[in-house]
Parts: structure tokens; sequence; C-alpha cells
């Protein structure tokens, strides 16, 4: 064997490979700069439009003649009960499925028949979802535009992100927690409902704040189904509006610009809140899993 | 020391009896690969086990008893079944998929895969795993895990159960102010003894040990081992393991396997200082492994 020959330039041109990475980290950059740009410029218009409007009467009392006088405490107090009664509704249905995909189902064509159907329900533009409401729940149903029917199609909008989320959370508990119960003689419900799950919690939670974010900008599946009643809702039967629906209804109407500013703030704050509390448990979920696969474990919770 | 039978049945019924009489001077030589049984009853015996990964055969034709308050080590190299035949024992391989099983595993005279409820054989069955896995909640609660799916709801009963299983797996001195603190900030050999404690708070009769101290220091491996020859006053003991010391330190009897099979199985002074099979004897020397 003789010995490699030597390449008296080098294997290729420096200069030129320097060259395109750089051009390539300034497109990159560039292009993570703009996204950062586009929230920062969006959130920021809508504050610097909406903050000067807002005022504790504006938080506090009732919107007078169409909305373009008063406040938005009513559509404050209609998110609250439309967030509350959809998570009611699909937070168990969700769990429940995503413990029966995860734990039970024999992993074959059914489950990916399952999981293929979520993932395509997930994509579905929520006007549909709003369609689909109107006349199932609201026609077929006869509970009209309602609390009830604007919460049963959000949460049918929620309930893939929830599945989805929760199956994760309950797939990432390490296998030797299972085994651990299992070998002393507990069932397979019982090892599910006392440590599976409680180990998974913090994962179905970070899903169901994203689902929370999700039904208080939830604007197209429910102005079909929840209403356009500027009272806060006393049954379940009662049209109601959210705030989002009140802030589509103000511009879509003309009422008030000011107004519509002011409350775009109140939801973007809202938003920005919820999302970092996901952040936040998510990140613990992850430095949880870290320290159970390490060999020291630390204390968590 | 030649065992004496008090009774010999003139026709034997069982594959045990035959394999009685075949250690037996009036047998003469016994069978083939070497296997004799015990001559009082087992505790768990097993009869031509051969189990399959799909259509890899992982144990084949295992036989072999295990004697009462006793520690029965399992060695042999990476691979050669013995923590897959660990497994049988307490039905663990259930959560394999594709898993089929094949022959003869009885414990207190009744076969594992046929009369038992999995529960109830996990029970009597205890486990202890290759690297410590307490549950992440409380020291207390990991220990009381047990008693309360079985049933146990009383806090008085639980209370005591609790102290005397961290007591006899020595772990009681280091936890009694901690009780409710996390079991995950524990160290590695307290969190093993802990998973000790809550398997002996089922009160089961048989302690499967799969390398218990592979994952540990040599400290908390000496008080394991310490603590293996506490237990086996009360408990039969099956540990499988890859330090040939700790075999010949903590076990009585002692069982080679190796691709599958048993290779030799008797007391562990005559497998180490007098091994009658050649692989044994490299094996244990450190030819291979």
């Amino acid at each position: 064997m003789s010995p490699m020959k030597r390449y008296p330039d080098g294997l290729g041109n420096r200069k030129r490979v320097r060259r395109a990475q750089a051009a390539a980290k300034t497109l990159i950059w560039a292009a993570a700069l703009f996204t950062l740009g586009i929230l920062v410029v969006i959130v920021g218009y809508i504050l610097i439009m909406g903050v000067p409007h807002i005022s504790p009467e504006f938080l506090t009392s009732a919107p007078r003649g169409l909305g373009d006088e008063g406040g938005i405490f009513p559509m404050i107090v209609n998110t609250v009960y439309l967030v509350a009664l959809s998570l009611v509704i699909s937070v168990p249905l969700s769990v429940l499925a995503a413990i029966y995909l995860t734990e039970y189902a024999k992993k074959g064509r059914m489950v990916r028949v399952v999981n293929y159907a979520i993932e395509n329900l997930a994509g579905i533009p929520s006007i549909i979802f709003g369609l689909f409401g109107f006349t199932f729940f609201g026609r077929l149903f006869g509970f009209g535009w309602s609390l009830l029917s604007g919460s049963l199609t959000a949460a049918i909008v929620v309930m893939p992100t929830l599945v989805r989320t929760a199956q994760d959370a309950i797939a990432s508990v390490p296998a030797f927690y299972r085994e651990g119960s299992l070998a002393l003689g507990a069932t397979r419900l019982q090892t599910i409902r006392r440590v599976v799950i409680p180990a998974a919690v913090p994962g179905i939670l970070s899903g169901i704040i994203l689902s929370m974010g999700r039904i208080v900008g939830e604007t197209a599946a429910l102005f079909l189904t929840l209403g356009s009643g500027t009272r806060a809702a006393t049954g379940l039967m009662d049209s109601t509006r959210s705030l989002a629906l009140h802030l589509y209804t103000l511009i879509h109407e003309g009422i008030s610009v000011p107004k519509a500013f002011a409350t775009a703030t109140v939801l973007i704050v809202l938003i920005i809140l919820l999302n970092s509390l996901a952040h936040g448990l998510a990140g613990r979920l992850n430095r949880t899993k870290e320290t159970k696969q390490g060999g020291r474990r630390c204390r968590t919770s | 020391m030649p065992h004496q039978l008090t009774v010999i049945k003139p026709e034997p019924e069982t594959q045990r009896e035959r394999d009685i009489l075949h250690t037996t001077e009036e047998y003469g030589q016994g069978r083939a690969d070497g296997f004799k049984a015990l001559p009082e009853e087992p505790v768990i015996y097993t009869r031509g086990l051969n189990l399959f990964y799909g259509d890899f055969q992982a144990l084949r034709d295992v036989s072999i008893d295990i004697g009462r308050n006793s520690v029965m080590a399992f060695i042999g190299p990476s691979g050669c079944g013995k923590s897959t035949f660990l497994k049988t024992l307490n039905r663990m391989n259930d959560l394999v998929d594709n898993v089929r099983i094949q022959g003869e595993v009885c414990f207190d005279g009744k076969n594992v895969y046929g009369d038992f409820d999995v529960a109830e054989l996990r029970k009597r069955i205890g486990m202890v795993f290759q690297s410590p896995n307490p549950f992440p909640m409380s020291v207390f609660d990991n220990v009381a895990y047990g008693p309360r799916v079985h049933g146990l709801r009383d806090k008085g009963g639980l209370g005591q159960i609790v102290e005397e299983s961290l007591r006899a797996a020595v772990l009681w001195d280091e936890v009694k102010d901690r009780l409710n603190g996390s079991a995950l900030g524990l160290s590695g050999g307290q969190q093993q003894r802990l998973c000790i404690a809550r398997v002996l708070a089922v009160q089961p009769e048989v302690l499967l040990m799969d390398e218990p101290t592979s994952a540990l220091d040599p400290v908390s491996t000496a008080k394991i081992e310490e603590l293996v020859s506490i237990l086996k006053k009360d408990y039969t003991i099956v540990i499988v393991t890859h330090n040939m010391q700790q075999a010949g330190r903590i076990s009585d009897n002692t069982a080679f396997f190796l691709h599958g099979e048993v290779v030799e199985t008797g007391a562990t002074e005559d497998i180490f200082y007098g091994p009658k099979d050649k692989r044994t004897e490299d094996y244990i020397s450190g030819r291979f492994g």
C-alpha cells in the first residue's frame, strides 16, 4: 500500500467555505430576528393602542350601548365560564382516551388509525367546528346560541391537543415505575392510577394550559355557537360573548376601535400569561425526566 | 453427603419424583446434564422450561430447584438467560411482547402459569431490580404502596408495616426523620434498600433480585450483601449477579447459565471449588465472560 498522496493546495478552498459559513449564519440570524420582530411589533402595536384605554372601570363594568361605552367585565366572566365548562367536558375524556391509547390498546392498526384521526382533527379549520357545533348542538340538540353549545364546540376544538399532550406525558413515564408497581402485585389499573398518572400530571397540565389559551382566543368556532349576548351568563342556555368574540364584534360592526384595542390588550396579556405558565410546567417536566434518566437522582417535587 | 430418602414410591408419577429418584444411589449417575433435584420439597422448581422471544430461544430445557430459606445465585455471561429465567418466576416476562413459554414452573406446589392470579403470585414472590426504582413519592408512601394496593387502609397498621419493613431493610435509622421527604432525594444505596423495604412490606415468601448491586458503589454493595445474609433466615432469595465474588460470598447454591442452558447447578462451594463441567470451570476462573 502506498502512502496517501498529499495535495499541494490542501483539500479545498478554505476561503470559499468560510464565506459560505458566514452567509448562512447571517441568513439564519436574520430569519430569527425577523420572527422576533413580527412578534414585538404586533404585541407592541396592540399595547400602545390599547393600554391608554384600559382603566379599572373598563375592567370592572358592563358595556353600555353596543359596547362603544363602558367596559368588558361580563365578557371576562363569560370567558372564564367558557374555559371552565369546555375543560370540564374535554379534559376527562381526553385523559381517558390517552390512557386507553398508551396503556391498553394493542399497538397496531387501530391505534394508528385513531392517532391519524386525532392529528387530522387538530388540523381542521375551526370555522368547520363552528359549523358543526351550530348544526349539531345548536339545531339538532336544540341548545341554540348558548354557553352550552359554545363550550361543547370549544371542547371538541381542544381535544386533539389534550389527547396528544396527555399521550406524550403518559408515554414518557419511565417503564421502571410500572415494573416496580406491577412486581409488588399491583394491578394494571392501580399502577396507572397511583403511579403513572401522578407522574404524568405536569405534562397533562401543560396541555390543559395550552388548551385554555386556545379557548380564550377562539373566535370562528364560537361566533356560530356561543351567541352574542353582552351580559354575564346566568345559565347554560344563555347566549353569551367571550372576550375574543366581543373584539370581533367591535371591529366587524365598526362599533369602537379604541375599545377593540383595549380588549385585544387584555386578551394578549391573558394568553401570554397562560403560555408562560405552560412553558414553566413543561420545563419542570423535562427537568424531572432528565434526573430520572441520570444515574443520580435529584430531589423533585 | 448422600441424601437419604425416607419413602421411595415404586412408580414415580411426576417429573419431580423421577428427578429425585435420579439422585439416589439406586438410579446411579443421574441425568446427563448433571441436574440434581433437592430431596426436600423446594419452594420453586422448574422442569423442562423453554422460553422464546419470537423466534429466538432464550431458555433451553431449564430445570432448577430452589430450596426454602436459602440463597440461590444465578451466574453466567451477559445474555445467557439468567435474568430472563428470574422473570419467569414472578411472570414479569408477561409484560414483554411475543414471549412464549413451555414447560413447568411451580411455586408452592402450584403451576405459576395456570393456578395463580398474577397479582397474588407477585405479592408472594417479590422482586428487586437492577437499578433502584423508587416511585416519585415520599419514603413512607413508597413502602406503604404495596400494602395499600393490597387493600390496607388503616393508618396505624400502615405506619407499623412501614417501620418494620424499613428496619428489616436496615434503613430505618437513616430515614426515620425524613419519612415524608421524597424518596428520590436518597442516595443510590439507600434507594435500593428502600426498594427492598418496599418489597418486604407486602410480606413475600421469595425475593428475586436482579443484579441488585450493579448500579451501586462498593460500600452500598456491602450493605446490600449483609442485608441478604440477614434476610435469608426468613425469605428464600434468588439473586442474579455478574459478580463472581458476590455469588461466592452470599449464596448457598449456584446455577451457572450459558446460552440459555443451565450448565451446572449445586452447592456454591462445589461449583466454585470443584466444578464438574469444563465450561463452568472456564467461566469461574475468568477465562471468558
